[in-house]
């Protein structure tokens, strides 16, 4: 038997968002700009207090042309569905296109982990993957971020200037180049002409 | 170095197919995303450029593989952890067990004993210990000494009281245990009926019949095809009409099982054999 190279073909393109401090308002920008026909599933961890229930299903679906669910436990990516991470746990992206809940030890932190989302996905995605680093006041995602770097995904950071927190972007463009640098209002429109191919 | 991802998985699935054919450990159906985290962790711990010098290393220092057990099975947990999965079997589960003359639980990947605790204080609250078996199962043996050793740091305590009270513990955490050099040992009464074994839901089978199963955030780790074989195992396991706690994030729902259980509390998934 003979293993082939890693194969990606078969997975739909996958918008892979992280956002901290202010990334709520920052989606609230973002995520309506999407359009119904969206080539690409979008999966997205924002930090949030573990304790409490995620809202942010509730929030949003509403305001978004795209379904949107909370990720379970080895869903299998579909293109034109939004996916939130539940608190407390991380979400990773298995290398045939399912997403997995993960409870490891918090990284930065942080349970979900912008990174573990990012390097998982780097992984399984490679240039198949949108990365996209929103406000933050802490250094998760940029780690993550020089991973999609790497392994050739697209890869958008909201300007610091235009983010409530700037401390994450700006940590993410310290450790790597990075292909857009956008205001929040920018992205959406950005995600939504991108060719997924 | 560049450590080409197709490469990694090549050498990813010999390490655990090594370590299957040298310690009987299946790692073969866990979550490859989970697993190469893990693995790729283990690497730096142990020092190690690619994933077959690790593999040479299990294989041929005995002291090895113990080591990285503890890399593959991290163990998260804490007691009484979501409150309301605890008051959910308290209030709906305990009262339909004590129609039973003995009452058996398995607490299926037990890690280091904080949820065996939980359950045994339960219990006991509820007047049931006395006539109670608690299996408490996990593949680590280090995980397993230390759940029967009862020991934890005195920092987590807080934590824990917090837990128990939202849980609806009807006493004071602190009465379980007694503190001294910054740990807390919990009272060795609450493990007189609780059996620690070694089992592994990839490889074992059925030990006994039990009305409660409570198994969290273990199955996450699993791929489908061994979460299938767990509630296979879990199904076979239960009485008629037994239950089974899962993580607040899990579910049969989806399983090749869905159909072999009910919800019985929803939101904190607690499910019944039909």
């Amino acid at each position: 038997m003979r293993l082939q190279p890693r194969d990606t073909r078969h997975l739909p393109p996958t918008v892979l968002i992280g956002g901290s401090a202010g990334s709520v308002e920052a989606l609230g920008l973002i995520l309506p700009a999407l359009p119904a026909d969206l080539g690409a599933a979008v999966v997205i961890v924002v930090h949030l207090p573990s304790s409490s229930p995620s809202l942010l299903v509730d929030i949003f679906a509403p305001r978004m042309a795209l379904p949107v669910a909370e990720v379970h436990d080895k869903v299998q990516l579909k293109a034109g569905r939004v996916y939130f991470a539940p608190p407390d746990y991380h979400v990773l992206v298995e290398p045939e296109g399912q997403l997995t809940l993960n409870d490891d030890p918090p990284v930065h932190f942080c349970r979900p982990a912008i990174d573990l989302l990012f390097e998982s996905g780097a992984d399984a995605l490679g240039k198949r993957a949108v990365g996209v680093l929103l406000t933050g006041a802490n250094q998760d995602g940029a780690a993550g971020m020089a991973a999609l770097v790497a392994a050739g995904a697209t890869t958008i950071v909201q300007d610091p200037a235009d983010a409530q927190a700037p401390f994450m972007p700006a940590s993410a463009l310290r450790q790597t180049t990075v292909e857009l640098i956008l205001p929040a209002r920018e992205i959406g429109p950005a995600l939504a002409a991108h060719a997924y191919g | 170095m560049t450590y080409a991802a197709a490469d990694f998985d090549i050498e990813l699935r010999l390490l655990i197919e090594a370590i299957y054919l040298k310690y009987s450990y299946d790692f073969r159906n866990y979550s490859p995303a989970s697993m190469k985290r893990r693995v790729a962790h283990a690497l730096q711990q142990f020092d190690c450029q690619t994933v077959s010098q690790l593999q040479h290393r299990v294989i041929h220092d005995a002291d090895c593989f113990p080591a990285l057990l503890q890399y593959l099975t991290i163990p998260v947990s804490e007691m009484f952890r979501d409150p309301g999965y605890f008051s959910a079997l308290r209030e709906q589960v305990l009262p339909i067990l004590h129609t039973y003359p003995t009452i058996k639980v398995w607490i299926a990947g037990c890690s280091t004993g904080e949820e065996v605790y939980s359950m045994a204080i339960m219990l006991k609250e509820e007047g049931l210990l006395d006539r109670a078996i608690i299996y408490a199962t996990d593949i680590n043996p280090h995980s397993l000494q230390k759940a029967e050793a009862g020991i934890y740091p005195l920092d987590s305590m807080a934590l824990f009281e917090r837990n128990y009270d939202k849980a609806g513990g009807t006493r004071s955490l602190s009465d379980y245990c007694t503190s001294a050099y910054g740990s807390v040992l919990f009272d060795k009464s609450l493990r007189r009926n609780v059996i620690f074994a070694d089992h592994s839901l990839a490889t074992d089978s059925v030990f006994s019949e039990v009305q409660l199963i409570s198994c969290r955030n273990v199955l996450i780790y699993f791929n489908r095809e061994l979460q299938n074989r767990a509630f296979e195992l879990f199904h076979q396991s239960l009485v008629h009409r037994g239950f089974l706690g899962l993580g607040s994030k899990e579910t049969v729902q989806f399983s090749e099982f869905a159909g072999e259980f009910e919800s019985f509390a929803k939101t904190e998934r607690v499910f019944r054999k039909v």
